[in-house]
């Protein structure tokens, strides 16, 4: 089997002593909470920080609490998340629905037991060039992303071009969420979509010696959300196009405010254009409308060849994935479709 | 009969599911060191050096071994000993051995590999088969029929040209098949240790512990008496564990040189370059049809992808032609086989070895067919199934058939009457049907001795010990040797232990492949268990003065049928045998019968006996996105008589999973990268994150029917059902795709794109196909001419001399291309 690379574990016990670790260290450590991600990964040799520093332990990350919306301490598992959508007296149910369907679709129920919100958030950028073992990596060469030169997906190009695979990101970001770092320096609060940039290697603008310690969402009184996610199977599989979408809808069917986020296209997740919300907002979703605005939604969709399916036909599935999305914001029955794209029901 | 045909927990399953039971990784022994092995960074090269001093100094390593070490060359088949344990003088795909680090653990062995200096010179590279084809040269192999052309055939059997001729219709079709993978969830693993004596140990996840032992025998230089090979129960193996392997030679060699056991586990990795799996195929059908619908001849053509080595490579290639004639009658037939070299991984056998490929094509052809001659596709095939206990025109002799039986055992079950061609727009049904060999008739290497052998131990206690070398690769061998031994003797199966797979204790079975260890192992323990019953039976006899002709063996008692409260326990049966005749021992054993195929290449295809097996597949198409969703699969399979149908059901539904993933999803397929900037070749995914095979949600429901018409030649009337029920599933998606949006998709992996591009074509006009349209010029061999049963023929070959008779009508007839 594949075997770990040797390296120093910690494991803190607070939040302040994690961040006052991670300010003493050289470049070569990481945080590690779950480790679905992290650990496959260095024993692909992806990664081989010298150093991980535990913060699975942490009471202070698994915290909860409500307000002004919710706070979700980073640390909880998939699976504590998907719980919480019993909580908050039920209100949480449909305003947050993208946050439990996409956790509910991360992996695999063992994966989601161990996961945490957190770690998917901060999930490495994913591309079939990169996520190989060492000897497979060194057959090519190696990649831009780890100890090669070129993009294998697009030799001329610049920058990684490695995919945004997180599921939970495009959720809370249709909803708005914002985070909080923590690092021995301080603390900041910065919108979710802030954390993200576009560059498969630098994809994330948190600093090493920060750590994610937990998630806003705000309150959404009248809104409902949904996440839908393309992978070839029920289970397993990172998304290759997910949608997330929000809305908030008067009792007339009007819609009076929405947001969708594009999942697997790019190396962040991608907000659909101003011009696509703009033509929702203060009409009534009607199946014109609904296509009006999938086309529009789906203009940044870029998906390249690194992923599992065509890149051409993951582009063309990119308006019908927002139709679904906003059919059932509307309100229509999707369990059929449903059963049909996830293989499983969905809250 | 009290055991046969109840179903029952399977002997072996509470070790399985209490996590008991010892795979090969589990074995750990006192001063066991371990293995990893440098695998070829680049796809086709000389080896020019191997410099292993750096890892050899490395702190931890106890060995490094390279090509050197293994002067001897092994392979599964007699005609392809083309392997070594480790590269000598070239690599020939990124992944092939070059060169082994024996330490004290896994992590150092692992990082000592990156000591060692290899230097190669690039070869030109081959990834496709028409590349192969089209260059002799640089030889991926110094063998083969031509350049790089590993295997080309061509039997004929009967005039097929006139048969065309002489057809109503013509139909040709090209179809090509994917390769894909087993994919069984146990890597391969291996343990070698020397053992006290100074023998040989190995501990092996292999189907076929037999010809491990003669392949470890040859390239060890060692007496077979001196080596012992014990399969552990596999983890799965569905073909991909029958071959000798580089891990297994290695560290038999390393546990000799070191005498220290050695462990060798694969990683997911290094089990996609094992591979062994389905070999791609581009094939071509014409066949010639009757007015009335029947067969007049049929014209086959393949062309297969076989990777870097032999393996069973010439045998799948018959295959891909063999078993067409098994299901419908074909009066004249030619079959035209090819496979060339190409610098991957070697493809080998997998469930339903070479003969999946060449079914999906006949079964959509069949479909299309069907459709231009407006008839129903189930009672075309009614009206074509080939007649039991015949000759078939390639000289298979075919005995029971349940085909008819399956078919309308599915119409039925999926109401095809009411569905067929009758669903709304984007849902659809398709049928399809198959055969498969139960057990190969002939062994890897030529001999006349039996293919399985059983022996049993009668213990006075009324235990029974049951001996054989088939080896339990999940498939249920053991429970059907115990199940076999205690219906005979009228005892519980828990009342039999099974000591099976080790060629120390167990007598020669050839191994769990090919479908052949029910019939043959379960013949075989039939035979040594009435030995032993009629032991039994004149001891009672004589003490209780009842004609042996009237004794019953069941409920753990001998008794007298006239007077059932007359008898003795089982265990006092065998202490009056024992005291009559000494200690209880019996064997028995089974060969084949003679093939009726006389003809250089009709070793490929013979077999005891066939099964049959029909599915409907239903889908649900998307026609704006072309993804596609199966909901429910029927399934008919004709299994002769179930041992245990538990275990049937397990391999019917088992054989439907596989399906589904090699019809949707799976591919073992490689990338190139822009040929300016780099050489390399490598397979595009070897991780089971990204190459897809169906999970428990991906799953339909799934109906099946067993048809039970024992078949004398089996076991209580056995046919297999191990490989069988895979056959028909991927021609019926393409098939149900077809009935639900009207475009045929002629390949595997029939995925949402393919459909999409086909409605595209449609839409746009065009053919509403997705799928190949070429097949290549091939430099075919004057064919080896057999003529058919009914023209007279003998199964010999004909002279050459007289074949062909001048001025025959072969006026082209209009061809139906699609």
């Amino acid at each position: 089997m594949m075997r770990l690379p040797n390296f120093r574990f910690v494991a803190p016990t607070s939040v302040h002593q994690a961040a006052e670790l991670l300010a003493a260290s050289s470049g070569d450590t990481m945080l590690v909470a779950g480790g679905t991600d992290l650990l496959p990964n260095m024993k692909r040799r992806q990664q081989a920080p010298g150093t991980l520093v535990g913060v699975r332990h942490i009471a202070e990350l698994r915290a909860i609490s409500s307000g002004d919306g919710v706070t979700i301490g980073a640390g909880l598992t998939l699976t504590d998340v998907i719980r919480l959508r019993q909580g908050f007296g039920g209100q949480a149910r449909e305003a947050y629905g993208a946050l439990w369907q996409a956790a509910a679709q991360v992996a695999t129920p063992q994966l989601r037991n161990m996961g945490t919100l957190g770690g998917n958030l901060c999930l490495d950028t994913r591309c079939n060039y990169y996520d190989q073992n060492y000897e497979w990596r060194k057959a090519i060469d190696f990649c831009m992303k780890k100890d090669g030169e070129t993009c294998w997906v697009a030799p001329s190009s610049p920058k990684c071009v490695a995919v945004s695979s997180t599921d939970t990101a495009p959720a809370l970001l249709a909803l708005g969420a914002s985070v909080t770092l923590v690092s021995a320096n301080g603390t900041r609060q910065i919108a979710l979509s802030d954390m993200y940039r576009n560059d498969g290697i630098h994809y994330l603008t948190r600093q090493r010696s920060e750590i994610l310690t937990s998630v806003h969402v705000p309150r959404l009184d009248g809104w409902r959300s949904v996440y839908w996610k393309l992978r070839r199977r029920g289970a397993f599989d990172f998304p290759v196009l997910s949608v997330a979408a929000a809305a908030k809808i008067a009792k007339d069917g009007t819609v009076e405010a929405a947001r969708i986020v594009l999942g697997a296209v790019a190396s962040r997740p991608v907000e659909a254009p101003a011009e696509a919300i703009a033509a929702l907002v203060g009409r009534p979703l009607t199946d014109d409308l609904i296509s009006e605005v999938a086309e529009r939604a789906a203009q940044p969709s870029r998906p390249l060849d690194n992923t599992d399916f065509t890149l051409v036909w993951r582009k063309r599935m990119t308006k019908f994935f927002v139709s679904y999305a906003l059919k059932e914001l509307r309100g229509d029955d999707m369990r059929a479709r449903r059963l049909k794209v996830s293989r499983q029901e969905l809250l | 009969m009290k055991i046969v045909g109840t179903p029952r927990r399977r002997v072996d399953g509470r070790a399985k599911v209490t996590g008991q039971t010892k795979f090969a990784d589990d074995v750990v022994l006192p001063r066991m060191l371990h293995c990893k092995l440098l695998r070829a960074s680049v796809p086709h090269a000389r080896l020019v050096r191997i410099d292993a001093s750096r890892a050899t100094a490395h702190p931890g390593v106890h060995l490094v071994l390279t090509g050197n070490d293994f002067p001897i060359p092994y392979g599964i088949l007699p005609v392809s000993q083309d392997e070594h344990a480790l590269a000598r003088d070239k690599v020939r795909f990124v992944g092939d051995p070059v060169a082994a680090v024996i330490a004290r653990d896994e992590q150092t062995a692992f990082d000592a590999l990156d000591l060692i200096d290899v230097e190669y010179e690039p070869l030109t590279t081959f990834a496709d088969p028409e590349d192969s084809l089209a260059n002799p040269t640089p030889r991926i192999h110094e063998y083969g029929d031509t350049g790089n052309v590993h295997k080309l055939v061509s039997l004929q059997f009967g005039d097929v040209e006139q048969a065309l001729a002489d057809a109503d219709r013509v139909f040709e079709d090209i179809f090509f098949y994917q390769g894909n993978t087993h994919l069984p969830i146990e890597q391969h693993a291996a343990v070698a240790a020397k053992d006290p004596d100074g023998k040989l140990v190995l501990w092996s996840s292999t189907q076929t512990p037999h010809y491990v032992h003669r392949a470890l025998a040859k390239t060890l230089e060692m007496p077979a008496a001196h080596i012992r090979v014990i399969a552990t129960p596999n983890g799965g193996g569905f073909g991909g564990k029958s071959d000798p392997f580089n891990h297994e030679m290695v560290v038999a060699k390393a546990a000799l040189l070191l005498d220290r056991p050695v462990k060798i586990c694969l990683t997911r990795e290094e089990v996609f370059y094992c591979h062994r799996g389905r070999h791609p195929v581009l094939m071509q059908f014409t066949t010639g049809m009757k007015k009335d619908g029947t067969i007049a001849g049929m014209h086959v053509k393949t062309l297969l992808d076989g990777g870097a080595y032999g393996s069973y490579g010439v045998a799948s290639t018959f295959y891909t032609g063999a078993l067409q004639t098994v299901t419908y009658h074909v009066p004249a037939y030619h079959f035209q086989g090819c496979r060339v070299f190409t610098n991957k991984p070697p493809c080998g056998p997998k469930r339903g070895h070479g003969t999946p490929q060449s079914r999906f094509g006949q079964e959509i052809q069949l479909d299309k067919i069907a459709e231009a001659l407006t008839q129903d596709p189930a009672e075309l095939r009614l009206r074509i199934v080939e007649r039991p206990e015949t000759l078939t025109a390639n000289y298979l002799r075919v005995g029971t058939i349940g085909l008819s039986e399956c078919i309308r055992r599915v119409t039925r079950a999926a109401d095809w009457a009411n569905t067929f061609r009758k669903l709304p727009h984007g849902r659809g049904v398709g049928l399809a049907c198959s055969s498969y060999l139960s057990g190969a008739g002939l062994a890897i290497y030529w001999n006349d001795m039996p293919h399985s052998g059983v022996q049993l131990k009668l213990d006075r206690s009324g235990g029974v010990t049951a001996f054989c070398g088939a080896t339990e690769i999940g498939q249920g061998s053991d429970d059907v040797l115990v199940a076999c031994v205690a219906e005979v003797l009228g005892i519980d199966p828990l009342d039999i232990r099974p000591i099976t797979g080790d060629t120390d204790l167990t007598p020669v079975d050839l191994g769990s492949y090919s479908s052949r260890v029910t019939l043959m192992m379960g013949n075989a323990a039939i035979q040594a268990a009435e030995r032993a019953r009629d032991l039994l039976a004149d001891a009672v006899s004589r003490k209780l003065g009842v004609p042996r002709e009237r004794l019953v063996f069941a409920d753990r008692r001998v008794f007298d049928t006239e007077d059932p409260g007359k008898g003795v326990t089982f265990s006092d049966a065998v202490c009056l045998a024992e005291a009559a005749f000494g200690t209880i021992g019996t064997t028995g054993s089974y060969t084949p019968p003679k093939s009726a195929a006389r003809f250089k290449g009709g070793g490929v295809g013979p077999s005891p006996t066939y099964s049959y097996s029909a599915a409907i597949v239903e889908v649900d198409v998307d026609p704006d996105s072309g993804w596609i969703h199966v909901p429910r699969v029927w399934i008919a399979h004709d299994i002769g008589r179930s041992i245990n149908p538990v275990l049937v059901r397990g391999q019917v539904e088992g054989s439907v999973y596989m399906a589904l993933g090699e019809a949707l999803m799976e591919e073992q397929i490689f990338r190139r990268l822009p040929p300016r900037l780099s050489d390399a070749l490598v397979h595009k995914f070897p991780s089971m994150l990204e190459y897809k095979s169906p999970t428990t949600l991906d799953m339909p429901e799934v109906f099946t029917e067993l048809i039970e018409n024992p078949d004398p030649r089996g076991p209580f009337g056995a046919k297999e059902v191990g490989q069988g029920p895979l056959l028909p599933v991927m021609p019926a998606i393409a098939n149900a795709v077809y009935d639900a949006v009207g475009v045929r998709i002629d390949e595997v992996p029939i995925t949402p794109e393919k459909i999409l591009k086909a409605l595209d074509a449609k839409a746009a006009g065009k053919a509403p196909r997705y799928g190949p349209s070429h097949f290549p010029d091939i430099p075919w061999p004057e064919p080896v001419r057999v003529a058919p049963p009914w023209e007279g023929g003998d199964g010999k070959a004909q002279d050459v001399g007289r074949q062909k008779e001048e001025g025959r009508s072969t006026a082209a007839k209009a061809v139906i291309r699609s």
